[in-house]
């Protein structure tokens, strides 16, 4: 049983990753229908920033709580940048382009990323400090649950029922469903389109850049090509969930980790990939537009 | 154009064909003028020293120069004066069994090489059928040696497996008797892992309780973690890089898994110690033993310095010592017979750049090899 909860709670926190990262593929493509596959480096940049303010401010002395915040809020004003940047440079010149043009420039301004990060920092390990700090009232979890994966699943949770709250009930939520649903009728009733993809760029930045410096503060080291295998991953848990689909990137974030974290404690992890995908053929076999796909796919 | 062409090419022919007649000529020169053929000893040298690999062949042939002299200084080998005679095989096979070709039709008797174990392989039924001894300073393919099927075959450097026997008699010397060995599904990774594998179910009062392999560049190793902490293992070996590595260890020692953790030269890396931090305290990894305090390596490293003006490549201490070990067998054999020569080498001590070794009855030397170090404060430090 002890068993089964650890990998119970390791399956959660590295869905809860994906799913942070899955957000951003699933609410690009529902606004625009564009798989931004520069999102994985976004959530890398992410974790860069955050090391390099940790960094900065351990050398300040600053406590360890306000590091984690400064670092964090830090890396998702600077990953939002780049999300916003990359909209305007890579793809808002493509916008009535084929839609093969803006999926092979995702690809370059992806591989321009990693480069960049390679020769600007490192193409070595680096180490990242723990971030989150050992809770005392977690010490009678033993291994179960840590306090950095109680922390990864926290925000993640409040992450989700702010960002389903937001979508529902502001105004700029609004406008997005509505362009989402019609780019053109959008258009014509006054919504600022542009804005509003420029906004999901943003929302969408934020939450990988998130992602990325807790799980690297989780692990403990980062390196320029953390984001190719994470973003494929978060990829496959967007299309798992239903792309398009908000609450379809959180369900497909999490079984995927799941899948996973049980293939390995139960079979091999030699296998852990070869079940995470299976299960993503299956699913797309027997229900095409991904478990929280509808027919006609409700967008953001 | 075409007609340039075709004239470059003439002359390239008959430039060819001069230079093949003219060292003809030289050598028949050098017999007419030679008063005893037995007054030389030519040591082959046989490698990569074009092409790509170069930078690990030239060196065995530095190596092979610089023992040559100083045999040649102290009156030579059995009063015959030591020839290096090079033959190129840019590490391909084709090209490896030309050499061995070249080198039988040149009557060579000993020959120091190949580099790569894929050209040495090709290359020993050849020498072999010319009953040649070769030994080689790089090539580390187990079978080479342990197939048994080349008795003519030797090596200054440990085998790849030899990396695995020792951690493995490590392991049981730390009272491990329930081991996880993980690997990372690389070549290197999970061939080194395969080995402990094989070498742990040969031994008695130690077991393997999880064999398996993690995903390079995965968001998390925790469930292996779990994984190795349900199986009840006492000690985890790990095949691979330090990467890997460095996460495995954090993730053990997060959830308070303070097991003894193992691992390979692909570890023994100042990089995991920065990554991994203070997880890394108390790692166990194997690496190449270290040479700098051998007398005759140092030696050698001057005598290169002295000769060519910079430190030595890759292998030059294997050379080295293969070239000694060549050579002071030919000396005690007292001639260049085959049997005489390669019971020299398996019977008998010889001291060289690598340390003292001798051979086993399969090839190998003994002596030579790996060492265990522990991360101790910080550092890499051997464990005696």
């Amino acid at each position: 049983m002890e068993y089964f909860l650890e990998l119970l709670f390791g399956g959660l926190t590295r869905g809860s990753i994906y799913a942070l990262i899955a957000l951003g593929y699933t609410m690009v493509y529902g606004i625009i229908e564009l798989i931004n596959f520069a999102h994985g480096e976004i959530y890398m940049i992410g974790a860069f920033t955050g090391l390099i303010v940790a960094g900065l401010l351990t050398m300040l002395g600053f406590p360890g709580i306000a590091i984690l915040a400064i670092a964090m809020a830090c890396a998702v004003v600077w990953a939002a940048a780049y999300g916003y940047t990359i909209e305007k440079v890579a793809y808002k010149p493509l916008r009535g382009a084929p839609r093969l043009s803006p999926l092979i420039s995702a690809i370059g301004m992806s591989i321009f990323l990693q480069n960049y990060v390679m020769l600007a920092q490192t193409s070595d390990f680096l180490p990242f400090p723990e971030l989150i700090p050992e809770f005392d009232f977690m010490k009678g979890m033993g291994s179960m649950l840590s306090s950095s994966e109680l922390a990864i699943l926290t925000v993640t949770v409040a992450v989700c029922v702010g960002l389903t709250l937001f979508i529902k009930y502001t105004k700029l939520g609004k406008a997005m469903r509505a362009t989402a649903q019609n780019r053109k009728m959008a258009m014509l009733v006054g919504i600022n389109v542009d804005m509003v993809i420029s906004a999901t760029f943003i929302i969408g930045s934020s939450l990988a850049a998130m992602g990325g410096v807790l799980i690297a503060s989780h692990i403990g080291q980062i390196n320029y090509f953390i984001g190719f295998i994470a973003g494929i991953k978060a990829f496959t848990a967007a299309v798992l969930g239903g792309i398009g689909s908000i609450p379809g990137a959180m369900l497909g974030g999490l079984v995927l980790g799941l899948t996973e974290a049980f293939a390995t404690g139960y079979v091999s992890s030699d296998y852990e990939d070869v079940f995470a995908f299976c299960l993503l053929v299956l699913i797309l076999i027997f229900r095409p537009s991904g478990i929280m796909g509808k027919e006609k796919i409700q967008k953001v | 154009m075409r007609k340039l062409r075709l004239i470059a090419l003439c002359i390239a022919m008959v430039a060819m064909l001069a230079a093949c007649s003219s060292e003809g000529e030289k050598k028949g020169e050098e017999k007419a003028e030679a008063p005893a053929p037995a007054a030389k000893l030519v040591l082959g040298v046989a490698g990569a020293h074009s092409g790509d690999l170069a930078s690990y062949g030239l060196p065995t042939v530095n190596a092979a120069k610089l023992v040559a002299a100083k045999f040649n200084a102290a009156g030579g080998v059995n009063g015959a004066m030591v020839e290096v005679y090079a033959q190129d095989d840019q590490c391909k096979p084709e090209l490896a069994t030309n050499a061995a070709t070249k080198m039988v039709s040149e009557d060579v008797k000993i020959v120091l090489g190949h580099i790569c174990s894929g050209a040495t392989k090709a290359a020993l039924p050849i020498y072999l059928e010319s009953k040649i001894i070769l030994m080689s300073p790089s090539a580390t393919n187990p079978p080479l040696t342990q197939s048994g099927d080349y008795p003519n075959f030797f090596r200054t450097i440990a085998p790849d497996d030899a990396q695995a026997a020792l951690e493995v008699s490590f392991a049981k010397s730390l009272g491990l008797k329930k081991v996880a060995v993980i690997h990372d599904k690389g070549d290197y990774g999970k061939g080194f892992a395969s080995f402990c594998k094989q070498f742990i179910e040969k031994e008695d009062g130690i077991d393997v309780v999880l064999f398996e392999g993690v995903t390079p560049g995965a968001v998390d190793y925790s469930a292996v973690v779990q994984k190795i902490k349900s199986s009840g293992a006492e000690g985890v070996i790990f095949g691979g890089y330090h990467p890997e590595a460095s996460k495995i260890v954090t993730g053990m020692r997060k959830k308070g898994l303070e097991l003894p953790f193992l691992s390979d030269d692909g570890v023994k890396d100042d990089t995991f110690i920065k990554v991994a931090g203070k997880y890394a305290e108390g790692v166990y990894a194997t690496g190449p033993k270290d040479l700098s305090s051998v007398p005759m390596n140092q030696e050698a490293v001057a005598a290169h310095k002295a000769e060519f003006g910079e430190d030595p490549g890759p292998f030059f201490s294997q050379a080295y010592a293969a070239a000694q070990a060549l050579l002071t067998a030919v000396q005690r054999a007292g001639s260049t017979d085959y049997d005489k020569v390669t019971e020299a080498l398996r019977t008998q001590y010889v001291d060289t750049a690598v340390g003292k070794i001798k051979f086993d009855a399969k090839g190998d030397a003994e002596g030579v090899g790996f060492s265990v170090y522990q991360v101790k404060d910080g550092k890499y430090a051997e464990v005696k």
